[in-house]
């Protein structure tokens, strides 16, 4: 029984571990391409999420419209973002760049619910609300979408760093600036294409999410998660994205499941920032990340 | 001979950081003290000093996360959380030791800057990025220590009433009352801060904060003074926590979550990194706005929306007009609204023989 318990958390734990990298790998595709910090990573998701469930509510829109409307605002507006806001932010101080990002999170959690109500609404996904059974476990449907789409996307994203032109140009930026420009790439136009991809990485995050836990603003606290997971994992690493996704995920579901009954509820929250700062401690580029040795 | 000056003409250093580089800043200084301490209260009722109040709290907190964050260029995203730790230490010695003010007051700051030290420390390994994360983790395990700690936080809603602020033997009831408590404390933080940035403590901030190898090179102890800033601007936001406490008579952990630290840093771009002025000015604007924004919305806001709604679109626009302002200010000008008061200045004052 006490295994059976420790199994099922660790299993709900990998899954919604999953789901967090989905959220987090947005903040690393900027972070590795831009060298930019993107604070409202959790605002996207939350906003995205907020377009295909208001017009799917209110407008009546099917799905595939919802989401496709959704897409478009999202890559439109991160165009426009890059170009307006981050392109004369370059090369400013990394404070800078962060309450940037800051206020634009601000504007978002003031938008969403002034144009689409600040009630809290279903994003209702094609899939079955009861819990699959495996012999003694139970997994939610949202989370296993979640966590194989989590998995499917890492899986094309790896293969677009790798192989493809585009991304080898993308490492190619993020490695350095002023040598990519020499090599003859145009470093601006992969700057938004990474914005761009981030949206749409929003998208993703925000309609997994949505559908798993309901849409309103609280959605847009999923970016206070994506800290601890992309520290764990090194903020420049794709693979790290997965691994610290999964270990901050399990190791909230074990404090939920062992901690919380003691001291009255609220560890999960808290636990993934403990273990944050002791790594940020010992080795502050994290699993997979690249120690960038700089004297301080 | 009757002539205008055509411009700043400093023959010495001396001359360069005096407190008041014009010899006119000593006459706006006392106008200013005399109009805020003897006209307003004279003036003004209890709702405009109540407002006055509420924002000269603010300038001790952005005064103090300006030092940090302007001066020496280190990011605290976890402000509020040490303002919880003053309001906290405030309430507990009044409350179970019956002290007066005049000790609650210090020793609330002198409680968040030994927390503000503790969270400094990753400053030491990690800069930028990483100290941002670190110090948002601080905020968050503050705040749930806090609620967590009945000892600490008093248990029912982690409250505690504060009892009034007795001034020789007066409790200090009212707003206007307070007006006097509050007042004198925050022109006390505008001198230290003044006088703190043109010692030789403030002059290593900037060092570190421009350039630290450099700093360091220059014999500068780039540790210590990272930790003794964040040891000074915690002091200051432990002071804010305390003036809240007073001000709301209640200190509980939920007036200082991460949106109040997001304030305060809103303050410090807003008004203007690295200048004290600038800190007065960021914190009476964010102050106000909401106001502002209230009193539009009643006025003419009706019209177009349904009042049931009115409170909620309220605050989303103060949300939409706080990030569109800071990305404003970082964008277009960012030394803050410190920088356009500089420009209108110096256009008047060299007008109109501009060199």
């Amino acid at each position: 029984m006490e295994l059976q318990f420790f199994i099922e958390l660790v299993t709900n734990g990998v899954l919604t571990g999953l789901m967090y990298a989905l959220v987090a790998v947005g903040f690393v595709l900027i972070y590795k391409s831009t060298d930019a910090i993107n604070f409202a990573q959790g605002e996207f998701c939350m906003f995205a999420a907020i377009i295909v469930a208001g017009f799917m509510n209110l407008y009546g829109f099917p799905l595939w419209a919802a989401i496709a409307v959704g897409l478009l605002f999202m890559l439109v507006f991160n165009w426009g973002l890059e170009r307006v806001v981050l392109r004369p932010m370059i090369g400013r101080p990394v404070v800078a760049i962060i309450m940037a990002t800051i206020g634009l999170a601000l504007i978002f959690r003031g938008l969403g619910p002034l144009v689409f109500g600040a009630e809290t609404q279903p994003i209702p996904l094609p899939i079955p609300d009861q819990p699959i059974i495996w012999g003694p476990f139970f997994v939610s449907p949202i989370d296993l979408l979640g966590g194989s789409i989590s998995i499917a996307f890492m899986a094309v994203f790896g293969w677009f760093f790798m192989k493809s032109r585009k991304g080898v140009a993308m490492r190619a930026v993020a490695d350095s600036h002023q040598v990519s420009m020499a090599m003859g790439i145009n470093v601006e136009r992969y700057f938004v294409l990474a914005w761009m991809l981030a949206g749409f990485v929003a998208l993703l995050g925000g309609l997994v999410w949505g559908s798993a836990i309901g849409v309103d603003t609280q959605l847009a606290q999923l970016g206070l998660k994506v800290f601890p997971v992309v520290i764990l994992g090194g903020l420049d690493s794709i693979v790290g994205v997965i691994v610290g996704g999964i270990i901050v995920g399990v190791i909230e579901a074990l404090s939920a499941g062992y901690v919380d009954p003691y001291v009255g509820g609220g560890t999960k929250d808290f636990t993934p920032y403990v273990l944050m700062i002791i790594v940020l401690m010992i080795r502050p580029y994290g699993i997979f990340g690249k120690p960038t040795i700089e004297r301080i | 001979m009757f002539h205008r000056e055509s411009g700043y003409f400093k023959t010495s250093y001396k001359a360069d950081m005096a407190l008041y580089p014009l010899p006119i800043g000593k006459v706006a200084a006392t106008g200013f003290v005399l109009l805020f301490l003897v006209v307003a209260p004279m003036v003004l009722d209890e709702y405009y000093l109540s407002i006055i109040n509420i924002a000269a709290i603010a300038v001790v907190g952005a005064l103090g996360l300006n030092i940090l964050l302007g001066y020496t260029g280190q990011i605290s995203i976890g402000h509020a959380a040490f303002m919880s730790v003053g309001a906290y230490t405030a309430a507990n010695f009044a409350v179970h030791f019956d002290m007066p003010f005049w000790i609650t007051l210090p020793a609330g700051g002198l409680m968040a800057a030994a927390i503000g030290t503790l969270v400094g420390l990753p400053s030491l390994r990690v800069k930028g990025l990483y100290l941002a994360i670190a110090t948002l983790a601080a905020q968050f395990i503050i705040e749930w220590v806090l609620n967590h700690t009945p000892v600490i936080s008093g248990g029912i809603q982690a409250s505690i009433e504060m009892p009034r602020p007795v001034f020789f033997g007066t409790v200090l009831n009212t707003q206007s009352e307070l007006y006097f408590f509050i007042l004198p404390v925050t022109i006390l933080a505008i001198i230290a801060t003044l006088n703190l940035v043109r010692s030789r403590i403030g002059r290593a901030f900037v060092a570190i904060r421009d350039q630290d190898i450099a700093a360091e090179i220059i014999g500068i102890n780039v540790y210590r003074y990272k930790l003794l800033a964040f040891a000074i601007s915690s002091f200051y936001a432990g002071v804010t926590g305390v003036l809240y406490t007073y001000y709301f008579g209640i200190a509980n952990y939920e007036a200082f979550q991460l949106p109040i630290s997001i304030d305060y840093l809103a303050m410090c771009i807003i008004g203007g990194l690295g200048s004290v002025l600038g800190s007065i000015f960021g914190a009476v604007f964010i102050t106000l706005l909401p106001i502002v924004i209230r009193v539009f919305m009643e006025t003419v806001g009706v019209f177009f929306v349904d009042g049931v709604y009115l409170a909620q679109v309220i605050a989303q626009m103060r949300l939409i007009l706080f990030g569109g302002l800071i990305i404003f200010f970082l964008v277009v000008e960012p030394d803050g609204l410190n920088k356009l008061w500089q420009n209108i200045r110096n256009y008047f004052r060299v007008w109109p023989f501009s060199y």
